[in-house]
């Protein structure tokens, strides 16, 4: 289909190249998004980290907001509550494979392949 | 065997971990000296410039032993920053491949017996992870401005729960850099601890000790994957910032 029309070669160069990835990707099973899923022990150690770290960032915050505006121990809980919650998002982005982006994704940006099928809902 | 040959010198299992001055430095009241710690860097940097330099000396079409490997180490990278930042991350492979390999190497020295290992400091990863973590802000801001803090409103929320999520946001981004030199710091230390805990049982139970022998056995092995994990960890972690940081959401 390609010797049809006189092709810009560089065009043509580049479409044949990312199809011959894309078919090689596929035969050697090499997928778009491989940082968690074709590893399971590497996922799985990444996420209790990201509950801990974000509790030890709002903890911290919070004592340093009391510290410093003497209101023991008011931020401190604030901030643990939010801290709190924001571990159970860093936990529920790497479940769903967006890394360890903040916020969420767009619906118009592409989706990795495996998370497509249960995000969608939101 | 017995016990009492052992009794002798009692090593906790965190002796390991010792910081011992070999070069005392010191310049303007600040301790600079040269360490363990500092003398596995130059060790690690020195491998990974020799596999290198070894690596590319040749340039065979065909790769020898040390271009193989070399050139191993290079797609593995090159691969991962191609899956998870694209075409656009190419320009930071230098970055991330320094930082992999700097883990890797010094990890996998840490599984050398009487050796250090350097990851196994929270002062040594937070530092990196820093490193990481204000790149990332700034190719962030260099990238989209004043915009890049549209990456603290979710899309999708609406606008009386914004006073929430954004502390929430904000908390999450920050807690990126605890996270990364946590993740490394713990592991390291918790498997250096686990091995030397376990090594300590053979001689005290004797003849029995072949069991907790074997378990160390295993548990190197298991070590040695986790040395590669976190390395690997570590650098697609870097990589997904970068990502975020070019696209914002």
């Amino acid at each position: 289909m390609t010797e049809r029309e006189p092709p810009k070669p560089r065009d043509d160069l580049d479409k044949r190249l990312s199809q011959f990835r894309n078919e090689r990707d596929v035969v050697t099973g090499r997928t778009r998004n491989t940082d968690s899923t074709n590893n399971g022990l590497g996922f799985a150690l990444r996420i209790g980290v990201e509950v801990v770290a974000a509790l030890v960032i709002g903890v911290g915050f919070g004592l340093f907001l009391d510290d410093w505006l003497d209101t023991k121990p008011w931020f401190m809980l604030v901030f643990f509550l939010l801290g709190a919650a924001a571990g159970m998002f860093n936990v529920y982005r790497v479940v769903q494979h967006q890394g360890g982006a903040v916020g969420y994704r767009r619906q118009d940006t592409p989706a990795p392949d495996l998370s497509k099928t249960d995000l969608d809902g939101d | 065997m017995a016990t009492d040959t052992h009794g002798g010198e009692q090593h906790s299992p965190l002796a390991q971990f010792e910081i011992k001055e070999l070069v005392p430095i010191e310049i303007g009241g600040h301790n600079i000296s040269f360490s363990n710690s500092a003398l596995m860097m130059v060790i690690t940097i020195t491998l990974i410039l020799l596999l290198m330099m070894l690596g590319t000396r040749k340039r065979a079409m065909v790769p020898g032993r040390w271009q193989a490997l070399a050139e191993l180490c290079y797609e593995f990278v090159a691969n991962l920053i191609r899956d998870t930042v694209g075409n656009e991350g190419r320009k930071y492979f230098p970055f991330i491949f320094s930082i992999f390999m700097f883990i890797l190497i010094g990890n996998m020295l840490g599984m050398v017996p009487y050796s250090f290992t350097f990851t196994s400091h929270i002062a040594v990863t937070f530092a990196m992870a820093m490193v990481v973590f204000i790149g990332v802000t700034i190719l962030g801001f260099a990238k989209h401005g004043i915009k890049f803090f549209t990456f603290f409103v979710p899309p999708g929320v609406p606008v009386w729960m914004w006073p929430l999520m954004i502390p929430i946001e904000i908390i999450s981004y920050l807690s990126r850099p605890v996270s990364l030199a946590m993740r490394l710091f713990a592991n390291m230390l918790a498997g250096h601890t686990l091995l030397k805990v376990f090594a300590g049982f053979v001689p005290a139970l004797g003849a029995a000790g072949v069991l907790p022998l074997a378990f160390v056995g295993a548990l190197t092995g298991l070590e040695l994957l986790i040395a590669f994990l976190q390395a690997y960890v570590f650098a697609i972690l870097t990589c997904l910032y970068i990502n975020d940081a070019l696209h914002l959401h």
